[in-house]
């Protein structure tokens, strides 16, 4: 057996925390707010029980919401999407964060933000229905490479791949689309749409997830479901008779009542789940009946995680076991997944 | 000029005779607070004359003001309706409730479960205040209830020409979140919200 046990609180946000990031080198975690700042939290080594402690505050620039972070992976550079339609880019500095650039292009609201895995490309999307590629280039400038329209409505997230440059968007249009660069002409396009009709969303689809083999991708829906899907396949080996290689694997249903708003794949293969109805719920690939292909099942359900609406939910890449969710509540929480005898 | 109301003759019904609220025996004020459909009625329809923004919404049906309004909701994601009962029709001088755009019979609360669902319904099926109407009522709500309630807003099953989504629009926190930003959709929402003096 086991469960989610409560490490600590992260209080100093003024409104509701939006979005989570953990930093994939040094020991950070990055929050943000409708209170139109970003926390950074660092961890104490020093003291016994590993506390976070706030270390910066990220302010005076954004001036709306700020709706998701990511950190590059190479853990200095933080990018931030924020509702004022801008996605600021900061830099780690000392003890500090200094905002190096500020991507402009989005008509509004900007919704998500992701690194690639070299880092050399950043995705950004929002209300706008565009997904929009910038190169990385030297000295803290982003030139827009593509931007990329297909989505019928606001897109509400969009994440890398974790190893080939293939980039997943999801929508209020209910829709999940691939995009892929084409070799011949640098051109980013869609190579695929997975909507209801290839067994997918039936609701706004919020967020996105791969697993460490990068082989599974999950999703998340206002339509109460989580989905997973195999991507194990190239992307790009569309044909004109229709194939489809990333295909529905299963749906987990029956849990939720209310909206997922995140997910998050841990590295050892447990789908964490944060919805509107103030639980976190974790599945597990389930080894017993694999006659019907893969099914999952509920590990645990964290009744009453928060005193409102779970807005996001990330595993710690580094420590195993380890949680943060952020909520509607103004507070963070680490948790960590524990044995009970 | 000419009337563009969307709705001229709206039937009008008489406001129900409120049941009296008996003051509990035992008021505690570390009880846990319970609330029930006539309280959230209460919340919401309480004011009876139209303010003077929603003449501006409404009235965006003409030419006269179509620019400006425009300019209004052009930055918004959220068209625009009714709000609950502290809240004026767009069109007429009467509350919701003496156009039945929301009765007590249309809000269920599950107390125990902290949920609440609004159903309101527009005078005419192609109300273009749906939305503002709906976007109204939840901030009414997330104003004035405890923040464990849980608040979904709907339209009466076929009551609107884009019901479906007017419903998925109302119930996205993050357009919501996003639409209440803008202050002039943010002072439109309050103003409808204020308490008329009649």
């Amino acid at each position: 057996d086991v469960e989610l046990q409560e490490i600590q609180r992260l209080e100093g946000h003024m409104d509701r925390v939006w979005g989570l990031a953990w930093n994939p080198v040094y020991p950070m975690l990055a929050s943000c707010s409708g209170d139109k700042t970003v926390r950074v939290w660092q961890q104490n080594p020093g003291k016994k029980t590993d506390s976070w402690e706030c270390k910066a505050i990220l302010e005076d620039t954004h001036t709306r919401t700020v709706r998701s972070c990511a950190w590059s992976p190479c853990g200095k550079l933080l990018a931030t999407a924020s509702f004022d339609a801008t996605t600021a880019i900061w830099k780690n500095v000392g003890d500090d964060f200094e905002c190096v650039s500020s991507l402009e292009g989005h008509e509004n609201e900007v919704k998500s933000v992701s690194w690639n895995s070299s880092g050399s490309l950043l995705a950004t999307c929002g209300r706008d229905k565009s997904v929009w590629i910038w190169e990385v280039q030297p000295g803290n400038e982003f030139e827009c490479a593509s931007v990329l329209q297909g989505h019928t409505q606001d897109v509400k997230m969009v994440q890398w791949h974790p190893f080939v440059d293939v980039l997943v968007s999801v929508s209020y249009d209910n829709s999940i689309k691939i995009w892929a660069e084409d070799g011949d002409s640098d051109d980013w396009h869609c190579v695929q749409t997975l909507n209801q009709s290839s067994s997918g969303h039936s609701s706004t689809v919020w967020a996105l997830s791969f697993n460490s083999a990068g082989d599974r991708m999950v999703t998340c829906s206002d339509d109460l479901t989580l989905k997973i899907w195999d991507t194990s396949e190239s992307p790009t080996e569309t044909s004109s008779d229709g194939y489809s290689p990333w295909r529905h694997l299963c749906t987990i249903s029956g849990y939720h009542d209310r909206t997922i708003f995140s997910v998050h794949w841990s590295r050892d293969g447990v789908i964490a789940s944060g919805a509107a109805d103030d639980a976190i719920r974790l599945f597990v690939e389930s080894k017993n009946d694999l006659v019907d292909g893969p099914s999952y099942k509920m590990l645990l359900k964290k009744e009453k995680a928060h005193n409102m609406d779970v807005n996001s939910v990330q595993w710690n890449p580094k420590e195993t076991g380890v949680l943060a969710s952020a909520s509607d509540d103004v507070t963070i929480k680490i948790w960590k997944l524990a044995s009970v005898s | 000029m000419v009337s563009g109301l969307i709705n001229a003759n709206p039937t009008v019904y008489e406001r129900k005779e409120r049941r009296v609220r008996s003051a509990p025996a035992d008021a505690d004020e570390y009880a846990v607070e319970h609330i029930d459909a006539q309280e959230i009625f209460d919340i919401l329809c309480c004011g009876s004359r139209i303010p003077y923004v929603f003449i501006i919404c409404f009235l965006s049906m003409t030419w006269v003001l179509k620019t400006t309004v425009h300019a209004f909701l052009s930055v918004i994601s959220i068209t625009i309706s009714n709000h609950v009962r502290d809240i004026k029709d767009p069109e007429h001088p009467y509350s919701l409730e003496e156009l039945k755009v929301v009765t007590e019979d249309a809000i269920d609360v599950d107390d125990e479960q902290s949920h609440v669902r609004v159903t309101f319904t527009p005078t005419v099926e192609h109300c273009s205040m749906a939305t503002v109407i709906g976007l109204c009522i939840r901030v009414k709500l997330m104003r004035s209830l405890p923040s464990r309630y849980k608040v979904d807003i709907r339209l009466a099953p076929g009551s609107h020409a884009t019901e479906a989504a007017v419903n998925k629009q109302l119930n996205d926190k993050e357009r919501i979140a996003a639409a209440l930003e803008n202050p002039n959709l943010l002072d439109m929402v309050d103003d409808c919200l204020a308490p008329t003096f009649a």
